[in-house]
């Protein structure tokens, strides 16, 4: 089954949940800014949740199929349509041979995503089907899409579809708070330095993408004056340069940095932090952690249950 | 060896605060240990000068567990194990094309061009670590003469392939990608090729020497 790329959006790539195993080669996991929207929307259709989909940022593509086909839509919300119908998000839709799917601007959030039964037939490279696009590789040619583009997707035999509990996806999205852990040179900073990242909001900048999010606001002075040495940098890192203006580094990040890391972002609210669009305020709460795993631990349960039976 | 956690899901070894080839020693001896348990558990792990990086999945592992193993890696004497090095040889066009900052280093080193050539392709560098974009190996080992400071402006766009330096540091850049260091040369070789099973022509603790080529046998090995 083929997918014709007629727009591809500002940039849409395909996202699996990443590669791992390879960052002291200079590799960042990568995969999909919102593992858990790009989970929610393999599941719907019946794929592993682990399945290649689309990651459209900040608006939609258009899509024409060329068989009838099931797919899902989650993530930020965004007017979609198939054949001038609206198509709604957060369930499996069925699209009609030669029909064609138009996803608009998104509304809210900056990502949506696009699951089609079966998954989309991308040769996987060390385990992923990921676009990097700084390795210039996965995906396809390791690149967004471009118009004329042909995808295909893989038969998916025996895969039932599911249905969201009602309210669930609105459970998601959006809170405006991300919670962190303190960072490796937390001890770089003192109090006034936490203060500022926790009691003001933060302005994501439009230099923002899937390396990582620049942010304005209260700038955080750090009490240590030396250059750190450069050092392997965890997913989520919250590194302050020596202007003070934060930047949370993300799934394409650089795998190593030389900036002091005053907090990271905990594993359950890292697809809050990929659905962080320009201009939007961003608040900072800090969590222990032990709250963090236990946080991540009720996530994972959460997704075991959102679904009717 | 002091260990920090530096998210839910990770922990940071550092075992010093300085670059040097002791550093080196220690953390390659840390990471090839930690590579060699093969725990499915931990999903990434990341030396550099002096640390290592340990991701794990936190829903199977904890900061504790991951401590525990770390210290007692160390408490078996980790740091005495042998371990064979691998010597790569990477091919170098210092033409004016390719590095168009051999100019700017031969002034700033107040020593003719030619003796820039010959200084960076006499030395033996050691890969500290890879990092900065897939496949970019941090080299420690440019003779003192050779350090010039990072470009003012980055360029936009480096070819894959650019030999470059940038104070104590030489690299290879293995994509094209933006880049801030002197460039001087360009090697023929693919220095990363995601479509292999060692992607990376580089790797952690091995050692490195430059050898000039000319313009004609760069032409005639290049590597689509």
């Amino acid at each position: 089954m083929a997918i014709h790329v007629i727009q591809p959006g500002p940039l849409t790539t395909v996202q699996d949940l990443g590669r791992y195993g390879y960052s002291h080669l200079g590799i960042s996991p990568g995969g999909a800014a919102d593992p858990l929207a790009m989970r929610v929307a393999n599941l719907l259709v019946g794929n592993p949740e682990n399945a290649a989909t689309l990651e459209m940022t900040l608006a939609g593509a258009t899509l024409e199929f060329d068989e009838e086909s099931i797919v899902a839509l989650t993530g930020g919300e965004c007017d979609c349509r198939i054949g001038g119908e609206t198509a709604p998000m957060w369930q499996a839709v069925r699209v009609l041979a030669r029909k064609v799917l138009t996803c608009g601007g998104l509304k809210t959030g900056a990502r949506l995503y696009l699951a089609f039964q079966g998954g989309l037939d991308v040769y996987p490279i060390m385990g992923s089907a990921s676009t990097s696009l700084a390795g210039h590789f996965g995906g396809v040619e390791g690149r967004g899409l471009r118009k004329g583009d042909l995808l295909s997707v893989r038969k998916g035999s025996n895969l039932r579809v599911r249905t969201l509990m009602p309210e669930a996806a609105q459970e998601l999205y959006p809170r405006g708070l991300v919670r962190v852990t303190r960072g490796a040179q937390h001890d770089w900073f003192g109090p006034e330095a936490f203060d500022a990242l926790l009691s003001s909001p933060y302005t994501v900048s439009e230099e923002s993408n899937r390396s990582g999010l620049r942010l304005q606001g209260e700038p955080i002075p750090s009490r240590v004056r030396s250059q750190l040495l450069t050092e392997g940098v965890s997913l989520g890192a919250i590194q302050v340069p020596h202007n003070g203006q934060p930047i949370i580094l993300f799934v394409d990040q650089q795998t190593t940095g030389g900036y002091p890391k005053i907090a990271n972002v905990i594993s359950a609210d890292m697809h809050h932090v990929g659905q962080l669009r320009p201009h939007e305020l961003v608040r900072f709460a800090e969590v222990t952690i032990p709250e963090a795993v236990r946080l991540l631990r009720e996530q994972e349960q959460w997704l075991k249950h959102i679904f009717q039976h | 060896m002091n260990i920090v956690p530096a998210s839910d899901s990770s922990l940071l070894v550092v075992l010093g605060d300085a670059v040097s080839l002791d550093n080196h020693e220690r953390v390659m001896s840390l990471f090839l240990a930690l590579q060699r348990l093969n725990d499915p558990r931990m999903r990434n792990l990341h030396p550099a000068y002096a640390s290592v990086l340990i991701d794990f999945d936190p829903l199977r592992m904890s900061h504790e567990e991951a401590t525990t193993l770390v210290e007692n890696l160390e408490a078996e004497g980790l740091a005495q194990c042998e371990r064979p090095v691998n010597i790569v040889t990477i091919p170098v066009c210092y033409d004016l094309e390719f590095g168009p900052d051999l100019e700017n280093v031969a002034n700033h080193a107040k020593i003719p061009e030619r003796e820039v050539i010959q200084l960076h392709s006499s030395a033996t560098y050691r890969v500290h670590f890879l990092g900065f974009t897939p496949g970019f190996a941090y080299l420690g080992g440019l003779p003192e003469a050779l350090h010039a400071p990072r470009l003012a402006r980055p360029r936009k766009h480096v070819p894959a392939g650019t030999v470059a330096i940038a104070g104590s540091q030489a690299g290879v850049y293995p994509v094209d990608s933006p880049g801030g260091w002197q460039l001087i040369g360009r090697t023929p070789l693919r220095v990363f090729n995601p479509n292999t099973t060692r992607p990376a022509l580089l790797g952690t603790g091995d050692l490195v020497k430059f050898s000039a080529i000319d313009r004609a046998t760069f032409d005639a090995t290049v590597q689509p």
